[in-house]
C-alpha cells in the first residue's frame, strides 16, 4: 500500500486530448522520439493520449529501461479524471479543455489544428498564451515548445462570472435582480 | 372635361398593381425597422414578473458548457418553461441539459416538475457536407425549425453560437413582423471568438435580429458597438 502510494507520487503524467476530433498530426507529435525524451527529461513518467477519431495509433510502452511509459484510448464520456491526475496537459484548441484544464489549474499546452477550415480556434489559445495562462503551439513547434516552457512564468486562470450578463438580461426584461 | 376623364383613365389596372406593390413594400418596411426600434428598447414595465417561456439554443462541447454557466446565475421561475433545442447529430448536449435540470429539481431552484422540455432539429449542414447537397437539407432543416416555432413561439430566446440558432431567431424575427409572437433576443457570443464575430453572431447583429448582443472580450467590443461586453462566461 505505502509502495502503492510512493508509486502514484512519483507518477507524472502528460495527458494528450483531441476531444472529439480527429487530430493525428498532434498525435504524431507527440508520439515523436525527440518529444517523448524531452518530456522524459523533464521528469514526466507516463504519457497518455486520448486520441479520439484520429487513425493514427501510438506506440504503446511499458516504460521500462528509463523511458516515458505510452498509453492510449479513443473516448472517455468524462475527460475531467484523466485531467485532475495530470501533471502536464496537452490539448487540442477547443474551447470546453481549455477551459477545464485552466479551471484545474493544471499547466496546458495547446496545440492548433491548422488543418481545420474555419480556424478561428488558434484566436482563443492565443489570447490566452499572451496572457500567459497557457503555451501554444503547432504540432510541428510542439517539440521546441516543450523544450522551452518555463512552468513558473504561467499566471493562473481567474474563472469568468456569468451574473453580469444575467444582470443584463434581468432588467431588459424587467425582473427584479436578485 | 374630355381632357381630365382621360386623365383618370390613364390609372391603369397594372399601375394600380405597381402602386400597391410599392405601397405594401413601403408598409413592410416601415414595420421592419419599428419592430428593429422597439427590439432595442427594454421591455415595458407593465408587463413584469409574468415569468417568459425560453427557448435555448445549444451548440457541441464548448458552446453549451458556456451556456449552462448563464443558465446557472439565471432566475430558472422567471425563465420558465424552458424549451431546449440542440442539433439532431448532438446527443451529448441535450443530456447535460437534462442532468442540469435534474439538478436545479433536487437542489429546490425549481419549483414544477416538467418546466424543462428538450428537442432536437435538424442541421442545415454538417461538418464537411458538400455545398450542393446542402441546399435541400437547409430547406428540411428551415421547414423543421418552422415547425418548432410554431410550437414553442418562445417569449425569450437564448443562444451563443451553433449556426442552428439563425433559423430559429429568423422566424422568430418573422413572427415579430408578423405580429404572431414577440421574443426577446438575446445572441452571447462564443468565448472563442477573440478577434472576429462568428458569422452567426455577424448576421445577427448587422441584420439587427438580436435585441442585445454579448461578447466575451473587449476587442470584438470595440469593433462593434452596439454589442455589450460584461465579462466572460467560462
Amino acid at each position: 500500500m505505502a509502495e502503492a502510494d510512493e508509486d502514484l507520487k512519483s507518477r507524472r503524467t502528460v495527458f494528450v486530448t483531441v476531444g472529439t476530433t480527429c487530430f493525428d498530426s498532434l498525435v504524431r507529435a507527440v508520439d515523436t522520439q525527440e518529444v517523448k525524451e524531452e518530456l522524459f527529461k523533464k521528469g514526466y513518467t507516463h504519457l497518455l493520449i486520448q486520441m479520439g477519431r484520429g487513425s493514427y495509433i501510438p506506440a504503446k510502452s511499458t516504460g521500462e529501461n528509463g523511458s516515458l511509459e505510452v498509453d492510449c484510448f479513443t473516448f472517455s464520456s468524462s475527460i475531467t479524471d484523466y485531467l485532475r491526475s495530470a501533471s502536464l496537459v496537452i490539448s487540442h484548441a477547443g474551447s470546453g479543455s481549455i477551459f477545464e484544464t485552466l479551471r484545474l489549474q493544471k499547466p496546458l499546452i495547446v496545440v492548433v489544428n491548422e488543418d481545420l477550415m474555419d480556424n478561428h480556434q488558434s484566436e482563443l489559445a492565443e489570447e490566452l498564451a499572451e496572457r500567459k495562462h497557457l503555451f501554444c503551439a503547432r504540432p510541428q513547434t510542439l517539440y521546441q515548445t516543450i523544450a522551452d516552457m518555463d512552468l513558473g512564468s504561467l499566471i493562473p486562470y481567474q474563472p469568468g462570472d456569468a451574473a453580469p450578463v444575467a444582470k443584463l438580461l434581468n432588467s431588459f426584461l424587467g425582473f427584479p435582480d436578485d | 372635361m374630355e381632357n381630365s376623364n382621360n386623365h383618370c383613365l390613364s390609372i391603369t389596372p397594372s399601375s394600380l398593381v405597381l402602386l400597391s406593390i410599392i405601397g405594401f413594400i413601403t408598409l413592410i418596411l416601415i414595420r421592419v425597422l419599428y419592430i428593429i426600434h422597439r427590439s432595442s428598447q427594454p421591455r415595458s414595465a407593465s408587463s413584469q414578473q409574468k415569468p417568459l417561456s425560453t427557448l435555448i439554443v445549444l451548440g457541441s462541447g464548448g458552446h453549451t458548457a458556456e451556456m449552462i454557466n448563464l443558465l446557472n446565475v439565471l432566475q430558472k421561475n422567471s425563465f420558465t418553461p424552458r424549451y431546449y433545442i440542440a442539433a439532431a447529430t448532438d446527443n451529448m448536449s441535450l443530456q447535460k441539459a437534462q442532468v442540469l435540470e435534474s439538478s436545479w429539481l433536487s437542489e429546490g431552484g425549481v419549483e414544477e416538475v416538467g418546466s424543462a422540455k428538450f428537442m432536437q432539429i435538424y442541421r442545415s449542414r454538417e461538418v464537411g457536407q458538400s455545398y450542393i447537397t446542402s441546399v435541400g437539407t437547409t430547406l428540411i432543416a428551415l421547414a423543421h425549425a418552422l415547425w418548432l416555432m410554431i410550437k414553442i413561439r418562445p417569449h425569450v430566446i437564448l443562444c451563443n453560437g451553433p449556426g442552428t440558432c439563425i433559423p430559429l431567431c429568423a422566424i422568430a424575427f418573422i413572427f415579430k413582423i408578423l405580429g404572431i409572437r414577440w421574443s426577446y433576443i438575446f445572441y452571447v457570443e462564443s468565448i472563442a471568438r477573440v478577434r472576429r464575430l462568428s458569422l452567426s453572431a455577424l448576421l445577427l447583429y448587422k441584420l439587427r435580429m438580436a435585441d442585445q448582443l454579448f461578447v466575451q472580450w473587449p476587442q470584438l467590443k470595440s469593433k462593434y458597438h452596439r454589442a455589450h461586453y460584461v465579462g466572460r462566461l467560462m
